[in-house]
């Protein structure tokens, strides 16, 4: 639209001035406006390609059954009552080892980044434990914490925690230097500057790791509810496993990808919102 | 001429046998100064010359440097860097008050935002002034805290020539209004004889000239008696003018 506009009134510009060359627009390098509700058209071309795909025959419906078989049984999980406790115990489980791996990796990157004692003792260790696959301490839970709730969640929130320290971190000792600087000249108490200049300059690097975190979350799930869980959206899968039951453990992961995308979506709107400030390439 | 202006008021910021080093090399030697209260004084040299330095170290900015010396100034210093230095999180009102604390603040940036020229533009993100505007509101800042000493670290060396011209107007006026004493540092010759009613030349770690400029304000930049003051600063420096 614009770019015609500009070249007509480049043209009409030419005609006075002569042998003045046309002007025309530059390239633009960055990706342009924003659509409504992009995100959301890559999940739907799969599941088009897949109806299809099922309509045409070409799927084998023992592997991967059509989506309205899927669709089915999803209803009728959800009818007899089973689907809906298995959701809320994997949310209830989620969402507390998301709480406190959120709230612990806030608070250490906040006392490594502030004083030079937590440096020493923090970041080496978050390092370590880092470089130690979670997943893999789940024996070693077991044996501490019993086969309970206690355990899962303690897993959910390590696996939270590791990005939203690094990022948090990363972003808080990446604050210019000049701002401190600006701070002290303005007597800001320590609080205040916490309040002022810490939290909303390691807010950026905060949200990458919220990002990672709630997605996270969801993947140790997976895994911690097929070992011996009487409930939860992990078990529900490891049963129909058992059973044969391909369409069963579609269900199970088309929850958990709704869930991912609808937590992702939500934390990156509070993101836009809270880092309205920032003007940058996606805006 | 020191002792002169002793009499009249009590030094507010006083210096005596400051100095400073880095790595070994000597940037402050020894400096004796005292700034009456309510002057306005700018201080010359040469990029390296220890100027920002010195400003630094009446400001208290100076962790870790290694030094010596006496140095007294006054409770409420507002300091203005040659960026701006507005928090990009923060509105411009919220910018302007940070550090400023009770009820009343609000009230004392708005009055500050309206007294260089920002009023209306209290919600405004830093990112959407332009540079002059940002400065305006880095005085602002200054302002607010009611300073009974003004630091200012070149701030208009990053500014256009027109917006410079006008931050000059504004500057002086303020300090008429409310007549904190000024250490502006600058390298630039004119802006201090246009500004500043002393200007000191800091050469080789010490004051190596100490200029009263006695002409009363405003100045103008062409103004012929000021020629004499900027060769004797410009033969300070060791600049040697080729008309």
């Amino acid at each position: 639209m614009s770019a015609v506009t500009t070249l007509a009134t480049a043209e009409s510009a030419v005609s006075v001035a002569g042998d003045a060359h046309q002007v025309r627009r530059r390239r633009r390098l960055s990706p342009g406006k924003r659509w409504p509700a992009a995100r959301l058209a890559g999940p739907l071309l799969v599941v088009v390609l897949w109806t299809a795909a099922s309509a045409a025959g070409a799927l084998d419906p023992g592997a991967i059954p059509a989506p309205w078989t899927v669709a089915e049984t999803a209803g009728r999980l959800w009818s007899d009552g089973t689907l809906a406790t298995d959701v809320v115990t994997s949310l209830r489980r989620a969402a507390t080892g998301f709480s406190i791996g959120l709230g612990a990796g806030v608070l250490l990157a906040l006392a490594a980044g502030l004083s030079r004692v937590g440096d020493a003792l923090i970041d080496g260790t978050v390092q370590l434990n880092r470089a130690v696959p979670t997943l893999g301490l789940i024996p070693l839970f077991i044996l501490w914490l019993g086969i309970g709730e206690t355990f899962k969640i303690a897993i959910i929130a390590i696996v939270v925690y590791i990005p939203m320290y690094l990022n948090t971190h990363a972003a808080l000792s990446g604050i210019d230097s000049r701002y401190v600087e600006l701070a002290e000249v303005q007597g800001l108490s320590r609080l205040r500057f916490i309040r002022r200049v810490v939290i909303p300059g390691s807010l950026p690097g905060f949200f990458v790791g919220l990002r990672l975190g709630v997605t996270g979350s969801w993947l140790g799930l997976v895994v911690l509810e097929q070992i011996n869980a009487t409930s939860g959206l992990g078990y529900m899968m490891f049963q129909a496993q058992n059973y044969g039951q391909t369409d069963v453990i579609l269900v199970g992961l088309l929850i958990y990808g709704v869930f991912g995308l609808v937590s992702d979506s939500v934390v990156r709107l509070i993101e836009r919102r809270v880092l309205s400030w920032r003007r940058t390439l996606s805006s | 001429m020191a002792t002169h202006t002793e009499q009249l008021t009590r030094p507010a910021v006083r210096l005596h046998g400051l100095t400073r080093s880095f790595k070994g090399r000597t940037v402050l030697d020894g400096i004796d100064l005292e700034l009456p209260a309510g002057q306005f004084t700018a201080l010359l040299g040469h990029s390296g010359s220890g100027k920002s330095t010195l400003l630094r170290a009446v400001a208290g900015l100076d962790h870790g440097v290694e030094g010596d010396g006496r140095l007294s100034a006054p409770e409420r210093v507002s300091v203005v860097f040659q960026d701006s230095r507005l928090l990009p999180w923060s509105r411009v009102l919220d910018n302007v008050l940070l550090g400023a604390e009770g009820k009343e603040a609000a009230g004392r940036g708005r009055a500050a935002l309206a007294e260089v020229g920002l009023a209306g533009r209290e919600r405004a993100w830093p990112g959407e002034l332009s540079g002059g505007e940002a400065q305006r509101a880095a005085l602002a800042r200054a302002l607010v805290r009611e300073p009974q000493l003004l630091l200012a670290d070149e701030p208009f060396g990053a500014l256009d020539a027109l917006t410079r011209i006008r931050m000059h107007g504004l500057l002086r006026e303020l300090w008429k209004r409310h007549r904190p004493t000024v250490l502006l540092v600058t390298h630039d010759v004119d802006e201090a004889i246009v500004l500043a009613d002393r200007v000191l030349v800091l050469e080789n770690g010490r004051i190596g000239l100490d200029l009263t400029i006695d002409r009363p304000h405003p100045r103008s930049y062409r103004e012929p008696k000021l020629g004499e003051y900027r060769e004797r600063l410009l033969a300070a420096l060791g600049v040697t003018e080729d008309h």
